[in-house]
């Protein structure tokens, strides 16, 4: 520990007459590990050592849940990492509380973060007693049904254009071997699932009531009754998918096994990783449909405070570099997301991408679950609806008495 | 044996002492470690857990305390109750199995076999493998689309379903392969420890009185390997309160909850629900199941014994 | 490190583990008797060898193969591409050079963890059998129930252990974490073994006026071989095994090989390749394999040795 400090004082020393040019190794933490993450990770390494400094890739695989634990250990126990991903929202709350995240309100002053970063909540997720403590780096809405046109001809079918008549071509795929809506089997998976029905099928209003206020009576009353009805169609209509990841499940819709998959946008870095051509091979309707609403989450990276100098400058060089605007395309291009700031130009955008820039445009948006409930009710969401998506012979009520509770008790 | 009584009263009457602190020194010294890790780390370390099980920390531990609580919200957990009964199922088959296929394996290494090297080798090596490893290959074994479900359909029989690890009811009943694979080859070692104790003579003395074999083992052999038995038990059992690598590698806990098991609670809640006080709350309950079944072991074979 | 309850006392018979089956052989090798017990461990063996076979079976089979064929059907094209796949260039984010680094790293934080981790052990398990004081006991049994405790629920209080001594992050601090966590057992196993040895020898040192030290490094070591054999066999599967440290206290330049088949095996590109993970998987583990299959026999006869009387 003492003989690093040494070093990185030596170094510090020998690099101030030379100027800021000096390289820094920065390590960065995340779990951005399928193929679509991991290649637009590779364009924000690549910006970044640019500007002469070095990218000391950190992944950990195995989702936040395997990751986080990991990331707050570190910087906890005194080794912290140059920089780390969180969801912004309420994961590192406490770690900004204590004092352990670096204050980066005069950059984002310095370079006006406030006017360039659209939509401006996510800015504010970012904001703990008026500073700013992370760079929100894309906007990911889960609002979103896949499609495989394949699977779709191969019955006969056409392509459907709604929740509801996806529901009803169901039947059509089951009979020839197919599954029709692929869900894999990781908890968060069936959990956001959930929430996409409440917000597409139940409106902005409805998923506002439960997720913002809280609202227990609503949360057991008969509008979330026909939610679960509705999860009750997907829990059917799932059955057979039997696979674990996320871009598993992609993965049967982009081979047309599947029919459908109900995945945030980020399943669009798989396709075109595929090679496959939004429109052409697959079809995606945001808002199921239905209600074309998005929420938008999203990434930050946030940035440990460092005592280290050399380092420290190389945090806000990176910070710098997350919110270029030809950083932002590249990155958001191949993660399947859009770009936190509006004033780019995304000409390579495909289809689904333009269809999520007009909702983002038409301001149809709101905050997502991650900004509005803690990850402790979150966490109790996901084992409930693990559960129900499951076992075939919980009953829609029994789990809206469960659903109704949990939003009683949350925070 | 009569060793440490005898050798401090021999040097008590050789060495004069200045202090009873300093007599034995050297000794106290080089236990300085076990001292260290003993108190502070898991005598510490459990105090610790303890503590803040009644404060409701959240992502980092701080010291607001809320009473029972957290405790209140585990027992009114489905997936509390059904880790619980997850662990009482397994426990109670996987104490069950490992014991009989490990004495049957043991009593047929014991019959002046050929190439009982060999023989042992295979029944010890999954040993030598993580429960990330093991995990993952019965995963792939027990899939119904490449396994044995697979297998046995392209053989004919088209309507065989075994496919334990996507089946809420039987899931358990997967892993319980998987640890019975892992375990039972040094369970088998612990019993052939044992049955290598057995005095000959107890054999020929049966033999002789026409006792058939099996009476023998039951009546006359296994109640002479009750210390044998009583240590393989612990093991066993310690292994089944922190079943954990081996449940993410093979089930994540699912299909949806169906696999969980409490150490799994424990640690979801702690690291990805960021709610410290409510794992710590249920690793209390844990520790004390530990306790309840180690102390008394514990205290009877180290501490109220007197050697001699 | 479950494997390492190995060691509990209360075995009997060393010697006869040791010198293998007694008696005649049995006079015809084919009685119905035998067929019996043959037949029983060979149908148990084939139990135990399936997964083996699978994993190396599957390791050498190319992706369109292992998509339609059965998992127990041998490859019909042999191929060592997933075995170079998983060795040399498998992804984890942005680094695409397999399990090789993570090798290196596993022999830098094994070979120190071991030798410090049994140093102590020894030593403790020594004091605790031959030079006893008031107390030593209570602290045992302490350390005996520690080792049933889950490891995820001390990590919290070992990170504000490590970060209190200034060591997180460090190899050091790795060590340490591994000797602590490794402790109980060995110096269960130590303490077991130290008491089986004959005492008089221990008592005419002590009239020949030998101290602490001397006895241990003159009298006490040079006849401990099995049992460091025993000791050593553990504490290298146990480490080279495990996951949980070797991630929270490193940085992913010194991951050990287990955190990379973690990420290997967890990041899914596209489709599962299962043929690079069944070959991701017997690379982690050929260490632990190699040591039991060389020494096995010494392993079992030290549990026996080791836990002779309690």
């Amino acid at each position: 520990m003492n003989i690093r400090a040494v070093a990185a004082v030596l170094a510090a020393a020998v690099a101030m007459p030379l100027g800021a040019a000096q390289a820094t190794d920065l390590e960065v933490t995340h779990w951005w590990t399928s193929g679509g993450e991991a290649a637009a990770v590779g364009e924000f390494a690549k910006a970044f050592n640019a500007t002469g400094n070095k990218w000391v890739d950190g992944a950990i695989a195995g989702s936040g849940g395997t990751a986080r634990p990991i990331m707050i250990s570190r910087i906890t126990g005194g080794d912290p990492m140059g920089a780390t991903q969180f969801n912004h929202g309420r994961q590192a709350e406490e770690l900004v509380q204590e004092g352990l995240m670096r204050d980066f309100t005069d950059l984002a002053q310095q370079q006006k973060w406030a006017e360039i970063v659209k939509p401006t909540s996510l800015l504010k997720s970012c904001t703990f007693e008026g500073k700013i403590y992370c760079v929100p780096i894309n906007i990911h809405s889960w609002q979103w049904l896949w499609l495989s046109n394949e699977a779709f001809t191969k019955v006969g079918v056409a392509v459907p254009k709604n929740w509801d008549e996806f529901v009803a071509a169901a039947p059509a795929l089951q009979k020839a071997g197919l599954v029709p809506l692929a869900i894999g089997g990781q908890p968060w998976q069936v959990n956001n699932l959930f929430s996409v029905l409440v917000i597409s099928i139940g409106g902005k209003d409805l998923y506002q009531k439960v997720y913002a206020d809280k609202d227990a009576a609503v949360a057991g009353g008969p509008e979330i009754a026909k939610i679960f009805k509705a999860a009750d169609d997907a829990r059917r209509m799932s059955k057979g998918s039997n696979v674990q990841d996320w871009n598993q499940a992609t993965n049967m819709v982009i081979t047309g096994k599947a029919g459908g998959q109900i995945m945030g946008d980020w399943a669009q870095g798989e396709f075109q990783l595929a090679g496959k051509k939004a429109g052409v091979d697959y079809s995606c309707l945001p808002g199921l449909g239905l209600n074309e609403v998005l929420t938008t989450g999203g990434d930050a990276i946030y940035f440990p405070l460092l005592e280290d100098e050399a380092k420290s400058k190389a945090q806000e060089v990176l910070a710098s570099t997350l919110l270029d605007p030809k950083t932002q395309v590249a990155f958001n291009l191949k993660k399947g997301s859009l770009p936190v700031r509006g004033d780019v130009d995304l000409e390579a955008a495909n289809d689904c991408m333009r269809k999520g820039l007009d909702i983002l445009a038409k301001g149809n948006v709101t905050t997502s679950t991650d900004q509005l409930i803690s990850q402790d009710t979150q966490k109790q969401l996901e084992d409930l609806m693990a559960q129900f998506f499951a076992s075939p012979s919980m009953t829609p009520e029994a789990a809206q008495k469960r659903f109704a509770e949990v939003i009683a008790s949350a925070d | 044996m009569t060793l440490p009584i005898s050798i401090s009263a021999a040097q008590g009457a050789q060495v004069k002492r200045p202090s009873r602190y300093l007599r034995n020194l050297n000794s106290k010294i080089a236990s300085i470690p076990m001292v260290l890790t003993a108190v502070v780390v898991f005598l510490g370390g459990t105090i610790w857990t303890i503590l803040y099980s009644f404060t409701n920390s959240r992502l980092l531990p701080r010291l607001s305390f809320v009473g029972i609580d957290q405790y209140e919200r585990l027992w009114s957990t489905a997936r509390w109750m059904v880790s619980i009964q997850n662990l009482a199922t397994y426990g109670i088959l996987s104490l069950i199995f490992s014991l009989t296929i490990g004495f049957l394996l043991a009593a047929l290494m014991d019959q002046k076999i050929r190439f009982e090297n060999t023989f042992r080798t295979i029944f010890l090596y999954p040993f030598a493998l993580s429960f990330i490893v093991t995990g993952l290959v019965w995963q792939w074994i027990l899939n119904p689309e490449f396994g044995v479900q697979a297998v046995v359909r392209s053989m004919g029989w088209t309507s065989f379903a075994f496919d334990p690890l996507y089946d809420s009811d039987i899931v358990i009943y997967g892993i319980l392969i998987a640890a019975l694979w892992q375990g039972t080859g040094l369970v088998m070692c612990l019993m052939l420890a044992g049955l290598r104790g057995i005095d000959e003579d107890i054999w020929k003395a049966s033999r002789v009185d026409g006792i058939p074999m099996w009476r023998t083992y039951i009546f006359i052999v296994i109640p002479m390997m009750r210390p044998v038995f009583v240590t393989t038990l612990v093991i066993i059992a310690s292994g089944i309160v922190r079943i954990y690598d081996l449940v993410v590698a093979q089930t994540s806990g699912g299909p949806g909850i169906a696999s969980d098991v409490p150490a799994k609670y424990v640690y979801d809640y702690m690291f990805f629900a960021q709610n410290l006080g409510q794992g710590f709350a249920a690793s209390t309950m844990m520790l004390l199941t530990v306790a309840i079944i180690v102390v008394p072991w514990a205290y009877l074979e180290f501490g109220g014994r007197k050697r001699g | 490190m479950d494997k390492s309850l190995t060691a509990m006392p209360n075995l009997a018979g060393a010697d006869r583990l040791s010198a293998g089956p007694q008696g005649k052989r049995p006079r015809k090798v084919l009685s119905g008797r035998n067929i019996m017990v043959y037949g029983a461990l060979t149908f148990a063996a084939i139990y135990y060898l399936l997964p083996l076979y699978v994993m190396v079976v599957t390791s050498l089979k190319g992706m369109p193969e292992i998509r339609m064929g059965n998992i127990f059907s041998p490859p019909m094209e042999i191929t060592f591409e997933p075995w170079a796949k998983a060795w040399a260039s498998a992804c984890t984010g942005l680094n695409c050079d397999g399990l090789s680094r993570g090798f290196w790293n596993s022999v830098k934080i094994m070979v120190p963890s071991v030798i410090v981790s049994i140093a102590i052990a020894s030593v403790n398990g020594y004091a605790l059998a031959n030079w006893k004081f008031k107390g030593a006991e209570l602290f045992f049994t302490i350390l005996i129930i520690g080792a049933f405790i889950p490891y995820q629920v001390m990590i919290y209080p070992i990170v504000i252990v490590l970060r209190e001594l200034g060591l997180y992050g460090t190899i050091y601090g790795l060590i340490l974490v591994h000797s602590i966590f490794g402790m109980p057992i060995l110096t269960l196993l130590f303490r077991n073994y130290f008491v089986s040895l004959p005492e008089e020898l221990f008592k005419a040192a002590r009239i020949d006026g030998a101290g602490f030290w001397q006895i241990y490094f003159r009298i006490m070591l040079p006849m401990s071989l099995p049992i460091f054999v025993v000791a050593m066999i553990l504490q290298v599967t146990g480490i080279w095994n495990d996951f949980l440290f070797g991630v929270v206290f490193t940085r992913p330049e010194t991951y050990p090989m287990t955190v990379q088949l973690n990420n290997i095996v967890n990041s899914v590109q596209g489709v599962k390749e299962y043929n690079v993970n069944m070959a991701a998987t017997l690379l982690t583990g050929a260490i632990p394999l190699i040591v039991y299959f060389v020494s096995g026999r010494l392993f079992v006869r030290g549990i026996a040795a080791g836990a002779v009387k309690g």
